[in-house]
């Protein structure tokens, strides 16, 4: 079984986020970023696959801050081999991305009849949709988000996967080979590597560069601007020590009948 | 401006989303403000029973189909795509939620034109239509413009109230003839959730825990807090993928939809897939170290703290007050 994981990153938002001098972006000087949440997950489901199946891992994502240290961790968790896509990244929008990675793999010769093509069922920052639908389109294969459980199917070629819908429903539904499919939570928790183990593969293994013909790449839709949030009715807050709050809310839950 | 706008109706078990009378009343807005035509599309195996309610829409054009029992993206872009085409028209509005995920996408593939996502207000203003998205958690927005009507807007479920548009007028129907393809995309079975510990939806209070709670063992402290003022415990996403809190506490997008007497939400950031689970909460009190989480925009009541400091403390004193 052959995995190929698309990764991404992604400001991290328990930082400030301050908005540029051209109201269209953000400060750059301001972000830390960090791997897409859900492109974690998908990384976590593609190691749980390869354990339980075995086959390869691929793990791919665009030139980014910080990106080396998430591909080097997905080395340590059990990837066979990262790559990192070189280039100036203003913008991570999904229908760019999947022309990218696209190319990447056709150029790579990565689909195979039973090709897995793993990603995060969503990110922060998907103003214009999901990856894993544009990249679909693309290759033609049937893709399915918001994924929590992928299994193979004893015939080799297809898997049956539980994706959410709403109030705690899920469906189960059975997906031919190769797929795009977009994980939303892992079975498992993403697994904890110690830094320890990261410095090590650091040493011996080494992250691929691959540089990706930027023709024809879909512009993406124009920001007018951004802004923070405003006129939105904020909470009134509750100042004082522990004690002073703790005697304040008691109040409120008596005057509202709640306790 | 362009001739019409089409909306989709999601539906699920025989039940119209609340989603679909959130489009219904935004998009019937931007038709009565441009002269545009509304046209709503329903499809599903019978679509008969969903009709009345839908009056809002100028036309609804159903699609009935075997293969139409469950949601199925690729083949609503496919009719979308369909009737867009035979309609001449270029500008949809889909929902941004998990069962109807990736509509948008293949459309805006299918017709070549934008997706518009994590919109909260669409509107018509000077010829042209905007959209605000909420990004980055709900930290930060943006304001997008269309200026020939060419796209498809996803609609952040939560972002107008259903009531705008509901109505007891039975709509005008035409049928749609669709041939539909074969899928490789095959449906089993639907999963209920195991309620059988707790509904949390039937709660009053509700006592719920994000990431900033920080650890498993600090669950105790809401455990603790529950067991002196009543209700239960439940959880953002984080917390479940996590594990330390089983499926069923879920609140959210893909948790459950609550509408307790007090909703305490405990190192909760208030991203809009929470939001979108408990906006509705009759009391809403936010204890969180950061002064900028979304969640004090949604909140009555909001404490910038720790909350190792002040829940023992609050549960202290809720004992002492109820004796």
């Amino acid at each position: 079984m052959n995995i190929v994981v698309l990764l991404k990153m992604v400001p991290d938002v328990v930082e400030e986020l301050k908005i540029g001098d051209d109201f269209k972006s953000l400060d750059s000087d301001w972000l830390r970023y960090i791997l897409s949440e859900s492109d974690e997950h998908a990384l976590e489901q593609a190691i749980i696959l390869k354990e339980k199946y075995g086959g390869t891992i691929t793990a791919v994502a665009p030139e980014a801050p910080e990106v080396d240290d998430a591909l080097y961790s997905a080395l340590a968790k059990g990837a066979d081999r990262v790559v990192k896509i070189k280039g100036e990244w203003d913008i991570y929008r999904a229908p760019g991305l999947a022309f990218v990675f696209t190319r990447f793999i056709e150029i790579n010769n990565l689909l195979g009849e039973h090709t897995l093509i793993l990603s995060g069922s969503q990110a922060i920052d998907d103003l214009e949709g999901e990856l894993v639908y544009y990249l679909a389109e693309r290759l033609g294969l049937p893709g399915c988000c918001v994924v929590t459980s992928v299994q193979y199917n004893s015939d080799g070629n297809s898997i049956t996967l539980l994706k959410e819908f709403s109030a705690g429903l899920r469906g189960e539904f059975e997906v031919s080979l190769p797929a795009v499919i977009g994980i939303q939570a892992a079975e498992n928790p993403p697994r904890y590597i110690p830094i320890a183990k990261i410095r090590s593969i650091m040493k011996t293994q080494k992250i691929e560069e691959i540089e990706i013909p930027l023709e024809g790449v879909p512009p993406g839709i124009a920001i007018e601007k951004l802004f923070e949030p405003v006129g939105l009715e904020r909470a009134e807050f509750l100042e004082g020590n522990p004690e002073e709050v703790s005697r304040r809310l008691v109040e409120i839950f008596s005057e509202k009948g709640i306790i | 401006m362009a001739n019409g706008i089409i909306i989709y109706i999601e539906h699920l078990k025989g039940i119209i989303s609340d989603i679909s009378f959130e489009i219904l009343g935004a998009a019937r807005k931007i038709a009565d403000d441009t002269g545009m035509t509304l046209y709503a599309v329903l499809a599903g195996k019978t679509v008969d029973s969903l009709l009345p309610g839908l009056g809002k829409a100028d036309l609804v054009i159903t699609i009935e189909d075997d293969s139409l029992e469950m949601p199925n993206p690729e083949a609503i872009a496919d009719i979308l795509n369909d009737v867009g085409s035979a309609k001449g028209i270029t500008l949809f509005m889909v929902g941004g939620t998990n069962v109807s995920s990736g509509i948008g996408a293949i459309l805006s593939s299918k017709q070549k034109i934008p997706l518009i996502n994590l919109c909260k207000n669409v509107r018509h203003e000077n010829g042209c239509i905007l959209a605000t998205n909420q990004l980055f958690g709900g930290k930060i927005f943006s304001e997008i413009k269309i200026e020939d009507s060419k796209g498809v807007f996803c609609i952040y479920p939560g972002s107008y109230k259903s009531e705008a548009g509901k109505s007891d007028k039975f709509p005008q129907t035409e049928k749609f003839d669709y041939k539909p393809k074969v899928s490789k995309i095959k449906f089993n079975k639907i999963i209920e959730p195991d309620l059988s510990d707790v509904d949390i939806s039937k709660e009053d209070i509700l006592v719920s825990v994000g990431r900033g709670i920080g650890n498993k063992d600090n669950i105790s402290l809401a455990e603790e807090l529950v067991a002196v003022l009543g209700g239960a415990v439940s959880a953002s996403r984080p917390v479940i993928d996590q594990g330390w809190l089983p499926l069923n506490r879920q609140v959210g997008k893909s948790g459950m939809i609550v509408k307790p007497k007090l909703y305490l939400a405990l190192g909760i950031s208030g991203a809009p897939e929470h939001v979108e689970g408990m906006k509705d909460s009759s009391l809403i009190v936010a204890i969180n170290k950061d002064p900028a989480a979304p969640i004090f925009n949604f909140a009555h009541y909001g404490l910038c703290a720790d909350i190792e400091d002040i829940v023992p403390v609050l549960t202290e004193s809720i004992r002492n007050k109820k004796g």
